[in-house]
Order: structure tokens, then sequence, then C-alpha cells
């Protein structure tokens, strides 16, 4: 590989790492309160309230049966209106965060709803109100599953970056179609998936020890 | 059953409980509750006295865990008064109910432990949520954990305790807040038998110690005679029975709390029982339940005396429940004859006992 292709890996390398991080973190900080809505407001739930409930759920599987590079293309005014441009990699930002969100915020929604029932009726026992039951019982209860969900929703960003390039977003996909495909730089393509490999592994890494020293049931 | 009644059971067991005094920490009034067509409380009145240890004793599904968690508001009765502490809480909203459920600590089955709070984190939990500074509040847990026997396990985490350990940082976060009233919600049946002793034995202590009303549900009888003071029996939804445990014990009224203290009681064995018949054997054997006075008084010897005849001791004894001794006494009568068994009989109910001919057996026994 030449030092010109070295300098366009490592820039894809720094593309694919900022959309994912930066979509992961914003479907964390507004996946997990969905998450918390979907299991609260549902029957039986701390703040029942099934018509909000059935509201929520049918928002979260329109988003999640539009196929990515739809919503890519179909969010392109949405784009526009937040980042200014429908190009570039902050412009990607914006399709993956939303498609992340309700993504992120099903599996939460799983980890939270494993919560023991009794645990939250002992929070109301000792006096306790809903947000005393979200912040001291089922944040803390699910917490190990709350991560290993994120890092399951970074590995699958990293799959869904790799479409970005449809929008000049960049990054390690559009690298290895532009370069290792079109172009039959096959050391282009080893190298992309090399990386993804490493990255991929490396989050799932990550991940796992951070579960490891937050879990302490059983 | 063809029992005969001495009046003194009438004494020592007043129908219906007591009345109601000023110093009720929890007074019921004709609670109901629906789930769907079945009536889960179908007007229980019940008063728990300042101080004092009252078991509810019944059957899964009687309505024990339905009737417990209206005394705190997890559940509301659909009609009927809930007094805690002169107050009624059947009609306040969630958010009036959380200062007051303050006042009242509660133990779970499951133990209902955070798994990822410390234990002494788990026992602080309750002045968190009312606010107090962390300092406060691990100076309070660390006195609790003390209390419980807990002390060297304050930084662990709950999943490394035992059942019994569990339980015990349990009863120490619903001791955290100082409550008027502590609430047990079958807290020894995940427990072994040996365990479950070391819990009520705590939990004895604890009301000695602090004064404190507890109010336990069990389907277990000897969960009731280790430490309640009274006894209420529910089944399907209504109190059938209640009194001083030692009375109950010694003089079950209602089919439900026979059938519950039959694993504890002595019955007669089963070899036995399978070759009574209603004809006129070589002995006749009858069932002698006795309490207070009658179970001290030498009541076999003073019978042989005034009644002449033989008289065999085949099973039973004398228990002690609340220091009152209760006996269950099976005795063979001689000759099975129906005038000395009418003789016999006779002098029995003098001495204020129950007495019940079960049956002759043709050999000896």
């Amino acid at each position: 590989m030449s030092p010109v292709l070295f300098e366009l890996l490592a820039r894809s390398i720094w593309e694919t790492i900022l959309m994912t991080a930066a979509s992961g973190l914003i479907s964390l900080v507004f996946g997990l309160p969905l998450g918390l809505a979907l299991v609260a407001t549902d029957r039986g739930g701390i703040a029942e309230n099934l018509w909000m409930n059935r509201a929520l759920g049918a928002v979260i599987n329109g988003f999640r049966s539009v196929p990515f590079i739809i919503l890519l293309v179909a969010l392109i005014p949405v784009t526009r209106l937040i980042v200014g441009t429908s190009i570039g990699t902050w412009a990607a930002i914006v399709p993956l965060s939303i498609a992340a969100t309700p993504y992120y915020a099903r599996i939460a929604e799983v980890s939270l709803r494993e919560v023991d029932h009794g645990l939250i009726e002992a929070a109301r026992a000792m006096g306790g109100n809903r947000w005393t039951i979200i912040r001291e019982v089922l944040v803390p209860e699910a917490l190990p599953g709350i991560v290993a969900g994120f890092t399951v929703t970074l590995v699958t960003l990293i799959g869904a970056s790799a479409m970005a390039g449809a929008i000049g977003a960049g990054g390690l996909g559009d690298l290895a179609i532009r370069y290792g495909y079109q172009r039959f730089e096959t050391s282009v393509m080893i190298a992309v998936v090399i990386v993804l490999i490493v990255l991929v592994c490396g989050i799932q890494w990550a991940g796992d020890r951070l579960v490891a020293r937050l879990d302490h049931r059983a | 059953m063809n029992q005969h009644f001495a009046s003194v059971t009438e004494v020592m067991h007043p129908v219906g409980g007591r009345s109601a005094g000023p110093n009720d920490v929890v007074r019921l009034i004709e609670l109901k509750r629906c789930f769907g067509a079945t009536a889960a409380l179908d007007g229980v009145s019940l008063s728990v006295r300042q101080g004092e240890i009252l078991g509810i004793i019944g059957r899964s599904g009687a309505g024990k865990s339905t009737l417990i968690r209206c005394l705190n508001g997890l559940e509301r009765p659909d009609t009927g008064q809930v007094f805690i502490e002169g107050r009624d809480i059947s009609r306040l909203g969630e958010r009036e109910l959380q200062p007051l459920r303050r006042r009242i600590g509660m133990i779970f089955q499951h133990f209902n432990l955070l798994s990822a709070k410390t234990v002494e984190d788990n026992v602080a939990l309750p002045l968190k949520i009312e606010g107090r500074p962390r300092a406060e509040r691990l100076a309070r847990a660390a006195e609790l954990l003390d209390l419980v026997g807990l002390s060297e396990k304050a930084k662990a985490y709950p999943a490394s305790l035992s059942g019994g350990q569990k339980q015990r940082v349990g009863i120490a976060r619903a001791l955290a807040a100082r409550p008027a009233l502590l609430l047990s919600d079958e807290a020894t049946s995940a427990l072994d038998p040996e365990t479950t002793r070391s819990i009520l034995a705590l939990l004895r202590d604890i009301n000695r110690q602090l004064d404190l009303t507890i109010l336990l549900i069990t389907h277990e009888m000897e969960v009731i005679r280790s430490i309640a003071d009274r006894v209420a029996v529910i089944d399907a939804g209504r109190i059938v029975e209640q009194g001083p445990v030692w009375s109950v014990f010694a003089d079950p009224k209602s089919a439900i709390t026979q059938s519950l203290l039959g694993g504890i009681r002595p019955q007669l064995p089963a070899e036995i029982a399978s070759r009574l018949t209603q004809n006129a054997g070589v002995e006749a054997i009858l069932r002698i339940d006795v309490a207070g006075e009658a179970a001290r008084s030498p009541l076999l010897s003073d019978l042989a005396s005034a009644v002449p005849g033989s008289f065999r001791l085949v099973h039973g004894g004398i228990d002690h429940v609340q220091q009152q001794p209760v006996g269950t006494l099976f005795v063979a009568v001689a000759g099975s004859n129906e005038a000395h068994l009418a003789e016999v009989i006779a002098f029995l109910k003098a001495r204020q006992a129950r007495v019940e001919v079960l049956g002759h057996v043709a050999g000896s026994v």
C-alpha cells in the first residue's frame, strides 16, 4: 500500500470511530430513557400508561423497520436542518443516531424488564418514589445488561456506518468499496477487514470487561 | 369431630379476638379486595397492639399477601379502612403514602436485596430515600449490621451471602429508618429449619429490645409457635379464628386451624389409626387435649385413683407454647366398656380436658 493509501486508511478509521462514537453516545442518551419509558408505562410498570406505551412502541417499531440505507436518504432534510449539510461524516451521524436510538431502546428495555419485580416492591415499601426506583433499582440492577447492550449497539453501528459512504461520510466501509472493490486494491480490502475485526474485538472485549466488573448478581 | 368441650377453653379463647384499644399500631376494618371474581380479602377486621407480634397464618391463596400489602399501601383495598398509628391510609395517594411507608419496615420471602449495592448500601437505602447525609447513613448501617451480627460483611455484595445472612441484611434494612411497625412477608419460607430458627430468634430479640410491633404472615405453624404472641387464621379472605397463640394451639376451633396445626401437634400413629373400629374391642383409644392447669396436674395418675382401670399412654406429650403447657395424649383404656368409658370421660371433663373417643382396637396396640 502506498503512503497515500495509508493516509486514507488512517482518515477512514478516524471517520468510522467518530461516526460510531458520536451516534453511539446519542443513542445511549436518548435510547436509555426511551427504554425506561417503555418499561415504566407498560402494564404493571411504575408509571403505567398503556396508551403512551403503545404509541412509543409503534414509533420505535416504525423506525426500526426502515432499512438503514433508506433511512440515510429519507432523513436528508432532517440532517440538513440539524447539521446544516446533508453530506459528510457529521451528516451521517444524524441518521445513524436516529437508527440506533430505537434499536438501543429495545435492548435497554429487555434488560430493564428483567429486573426482579420484588426489588421494585421493596423500594416502594421503603417509601421510594418513581425517580428513586429508577435511580436506585432499575438502572443499577440492569446496568450489566445496559452496558452489554451498548456494546452490541456500537458493533452494529460500525456495520451501519459502512453504508454512510452513500452520503459522502467516508469511513472504512466507503474506503473498502471505492478502493478495495472498485479499484481492485486487494491490499486495501484486506487492511480494512483487519482493522474492522480489531475494532469490533476491541469494543467487545472492553464491553465484556466492564460488564464483568459491574455484575454482582450470582 | 365428636369433641367434648370443657368450659375453660371458652374463657381462655374468647371468640373474635379482642376489642380495639388506643395502643393499636394497626387497625383494619372490614377490608375487602377482589381480583376479578375472586375475593382475596372478604371483610377482614384486625388490630395489632403496640409491641406485640401478630402472626397471620393461612394456606397459599388465602389472602395473606394481599392483606399484608394493604398495610403499607402496596395494595389498595376496594372497601374498608386501614388505620396505621391512628391514621386511615386506605384512601391516600401514592405521594402521601411515601413518607408513611418510611414508618413501616418490610422483609420479604426472597429478601429483595439490591444485587448492585453492597450490604451496607442496601441497609442504608431507606435513609438515602429519606435524604439523610451519607455519613449518617453509613453510621446507622454499621449499627444495624452489628445488631444482626453481620458487621464483617458490610462491604460484601448480597450474592456472596447465604440465605440466612441475606435475610439478616433484609431485617437490618427494614429497621434502618426506625419504623413503628415491621411487616414480615413469609420471611423464613425460603430458609432451612435451622436458619429459620435463628432468624425468628433475631426477630424476637428485636421485638423485645426495640419494643417493635411485628406483623408477620406465614403458612408454617412452627413460625407462629416460636415467636407470635397472637395468631389470626385466614382462609378464603376471612379471619376464621384469632387469639393468643397458646390458646389457639390448645383448642383450635376451625377445621383449617386444626389442619394447619396437624404438622406440629401429635397425631395418632397411622398403624394404630388403621386398626381402629367402632365396635368394642380389647382397648378403647382416647384423645385427651389438655392445656393450662389440666396439663400441669398429674392427670393420668389422678384418673387411675379416681376411676379404677388400666390406662396406658400410647402416644403424645406436653408441649410448651408461650410458657403454657399444651398437650395431646393418646391413651388406651383397657376393657372398652361403655359405662366405664363414660366415667373416665366425666372425670377428665371435670378436670377441664377435652376428650374424644377415637375408637376401639381388637388386640393390644
